[in-house]
C-alpha cells in the first residue's frame, strides 16, 4: 500500500486509457483498507484509484505506477449475493526512494489485491494483465533515454513508431481505436459511392436529354438517314424507355393517375405478353417497365394497384395457388389446357420445369398452366418421392 | 402363386396420388375401392391393416409407387360409407373389409336357412361358413369374425338368436 502516491489524475504524453471498473476496494496485504467503493482507471502506465468522481475532476487521487508489479494473481471468494467474486492480486517491488507522498509510508505488506462486491469485472482483468505483459512504460523509459543520451537522433524514431504501434493495439482501448479509425474508413467510402451515384443520376438525365434530341432529329430529318437505319435506331430507343412516363406529380388524385398508369403499362406490356404466350408474371412485368421506365421507378405498391385497375385488352389474374400474371383478354383456359395436355401427351409425362423449358416461360408461369389443365381435367398428378409430374388424365379418360 | 390381374391404373403412376380435381378424384377412388374388394376376395382375406406398407396392393414395388396411409384411409373410408368396411379399432388403423355388405350377407344366410329348412335349429358358425356344400353360395367361406358381425344384424332384426358357447358361437333362426 505504500507504493500508492497522491497524483493528479491527468494522462502524460505517451499515455493512454486502457480500461476502468467501478466499486472497488484496496487491500493492503490481507488487510482491509478505507479505500472503498471507488474507481480504479488503468492507463497504459499507471494505476489510479480514486472517490467517484474524482478521476473524472483530474482531482488529486491513488496512484500505482505500472512498473512496481512483479506479477498479477487472482483468488477467488464467496461473494455475499453471487456464488463467487475474483480478486485481483498484485505482487510489488519495494518503494522507490524518490516516491511521492501516498496514503501510508511504511507498510510490511509486498502486495496489494483490488476487490469489489461482485469482483472485478473480466474485462478489467484482461486488460490489466495485457498492459503488464505489453510493459509500455519500459519502451518510455528506454526511448526517454535514447533521447537524452544521443540528443535529436534519428533513431529514436522508430522507437517512437514502435511505441505507437503497441499503444494502438494494447487493450481495449486499441480495440476501441481500430473499429473507430474503420468506421471512419467505410464512412468514407460510403461518401464516396454516393458521390459517383449523384454523379451518374446527373449524366443519365443528360442522356435521356440526348437520346430525345435525337430522336427529334431523326424525326426533323428523315431524308438523310436512310429508313431502315431510323426504324432501326427508333426501335433501339423505343426499347431504351417510354418517352413521357406517368408520374405522380402530374395527378391529383390517386385513382386518376393508377388509372392513366394502367393504361400506359397495357400500350406497352400488350406485345410482349402476346410474345410470351399470353400470360406474364407480376414480377416480369415490374421489371419490364420500370425500365422502361429509367428513372422514374414505381414502387412495386403501385404497379400493383396500376394493375388491379386494368380493364383493357390485359387483366390482373390470381392463381388459387397466389400467384399472380397479367393475361390477354383473349387468353382462354381451356386453350391452355388443351394446348399443355398436347404437350403433356407428347411427352409422356412432364414435370414443371420441363415444362417451362419447353416453352421458354418461367417456373411459375409453367405450374399455372399444369394446374389450369389439372383443373379442367385434362392431366392428372403423380407426386413421388421423384417429385412432382404431370401426365395425361387417363383415370377419367379411359374405360 | 400367380401374379393378381391388375389393372391397368395400377400402372399408371398417378393412380397412387390422390388428385385434387374433383371428379378425376371420385373416378380414382371408385376404382381403388374396387380393387380393394376384388383383391382381398381372390386372397381370400377380410382384414386389412393400413401399417402394412408392404402389401402389394399398397405398393407397386416395380412402378416404386406408394399409397399413402392417408390416401389408403381415404378409400377405406369410402368402403366404409358403401358398407363394404369397417374399422376394427379406433385409430381406425385395421380394417375389416368384405366383398358382400354385411346385410346382403345376413339375407343370403337367412334365405339359405329357409331353404334348407333349418329354422329353429341351431348351427355353429363354422357350419354356415365352411360347409362343403355352401361351396357355391356367396358367404362360403366367409371369415367367423364378418360372419358374426352379419348375424348380429339379423338379430337385431329379430331373425335369429346367437347363443354363445365356451367361446364359440351357435345361432338359432327364426
Amino acid at each position: 500500500m505504500n507504493r500508492f502516491a497522491y497524483v493528479e489524475a491527468r494522462l502524460s504524453p505517451n499515455e493512454s486509457f486502457v480500461s476502468r471498473d467501478n466499486k472497488v476496494k484496496i487491500y493492503d496485504g490481507d488487510q482491509k483498507t478505507d479505500f472503498e467503493d471507488g474507481e480504479v482507471v488503468l492507463t497504459t502506465h499507471r494505476l489510479f484509484w480514486g472517490r467517484p468522481g474524482e478521476i473524472a475532476r483530474a482531482a488529486v487521487t491513488l496512484c500505482l505506477p505500472l512498473s512496481y508489479v512483479i506479477s498479477v494473481s487472482e483468488e477467488t471468494t464467496a461473494s455475499n449475493f453471487f456464488g463467487r467474486k475474483t480478486r485481483i492480486i498484485m505482487h510489488l517491488h519495494p518503494p522507490a526512494s524518490d516516491k511521492g507522498p501516498g496514503p501510508l509510508d511504511t507498510s510490511r505488506a509486498t502486495h496489494i489485491k483490488l476487490s469489489g462486491k461482485n469482483g472485478l469485472s473480466v474485462e478489467f482483468h484482461s486488460a490489466l494483465r495485457e498492459t503488464l505483459n505489453a510493459r509500455v512504460w519500459e519502451i518510455l523509459l528506454t526511448s526517454e533515454t535514447i533521447i537524452n543520451g544521443v540528443a535529436s537522433s534519428p533513431t529514436s524514431e522508430p522507437a517512437n513508431d514502435r511505441l505507437a504501434r503497441i499503444q494502438k493495439r494494447t487493450g481495449i482501448g486499441g480495440i476501441e481505436r481500430h473499429l473507430q479509425a474503420k468506421a471512419k474508413a467505410t464512412d468514407e467510402n460510403i461518401a464516396l459511392a454516393f458521390q459517383d451515384l449523384s454523379v451518374l443520376m446527373a449524366m443519365a438525365k443528360d442522356m435521356v436529354e440526348v437520346s430525345k434530341t435525337i430522336s427529334s432529329k431523326i424525326r426533323e430529318q428523315k431524308g438523310e438517314i436512310s429508313d431502315d437505319e431510323t426504324v432501326r435506331f427508333k426501335s433501339y430507343l423505343m426499347s431504351l424507355g417510354i418517352d413521357d412516363p406517368v408520374t405522380r406529380d402530374n395527378f391529383t388524385s390517386n385513382s386518376a393517375y393508377f388509372s392513366s398508369l394502367a393504361r400506359q403499362i397495357c400500350e406497352m406490356l400488350l406485345d410482349p405478353i402476346e410474345e410470351q404466350g399470353g400470360m406474364m408474371s407480376l414480377a416480369d412485368v415490374y421489371c419490364r417497365v420500370n425500365r422502361a421506365r429509367g428513372l422514374e421507378l414505381l414502387s412495386p405498391e403501385d404497379l400493383l394497384h396500376a394493375c388491379e385497375q386494368l380493364s383493357g385488352p390485359i387483366r390482373l389474374r390470381s392463381f388459387p395457388s397466389g400467384a399472380r400474371v397479367l393475361q390477354l383478354d383473349s387468353h382462354d383456359d381451356d386453350l391452355i389446357a388443351v394446348d399443355t395436355l398436347e404437350k403433356v401427351e407428347a411427352a409422356e409425362s412432364l414435370a414443371v420445369e420441363e415444362l417451362a423449358k419447353q416453352l421458354g416461360i418461367s417456373l411459375l408461369l409453367a405450374k399455372e398452366r399444369l394446374l389450369v389443365a389439372e383443373r379442367l381435367g385434362k392431366v392428372c398428378r403423380d407426386e413421388s418421392v421423384e417429385g412432382l409430374r404431370f401426365y395425361p388424365n387417363l383415370l377419367l379418360g379411359r374405360d | 402363386m400367380a401374379e393378381y390381374p391388375w389393372p391397368w391404373q395400377y400402372n399408371f403412376p398417378p393412380f397412387f396420388t390422390l388428385q385434387p380435381h374433383e371428379e378425376t378424384r371420385q373416378q380414382q377412388l371408385e376404382v381403388w375401392a374396387d380393387l380393394f374388394l376384388k383383391y382381398l376376395k381372390d386372397k381370400n382375406r377380410f382384414s386389412l391393416s393400413i401399417g402394412d406398407q408392404n402389401s402389394p396392393l399398397f405398393h407397386n414395388e416395380s412402378l416404386k409407387r406408394r399409397l399413402s396411409p392417408e390416401f389408403v384411409l381415404t378409400i377405406l373410408g369410402e368402403l366404409e360409407r358403401t358398407g363394404h368396411a369397417n374399422p376394427l379399432d379406433k385409430r381406425r388403423q385395421e380394417w375389416q373389409v368384405y366383398w358382400f355388405t354385411l346385410e346382403d350377407y345376413g339375407n343370403m344366410v337367412y334365405d339359405w336357412v329357409q331353404v334348407t329348412g333349418q329354422t329353429n335349429t341351431i348351427c355353429t358358425l363354422y357350419e354356415i361358413a365352411s360347409n362343403e356344400e355352401n361351396s357355391h353360395l356367396g358367404f362360403y367361406g366367409v371369415d367367423e369374425a364378418v360372419l358374426l358381425s352379419a348375424l348380429r344384424l339379423l338379430e337385431e332384426k329379430g331373425r335369429c338368436e346367437l347363443i354363445e358357447m365356451d367361446g364359440s358361437h351357435g345361432v338359432k333362426f327364426f
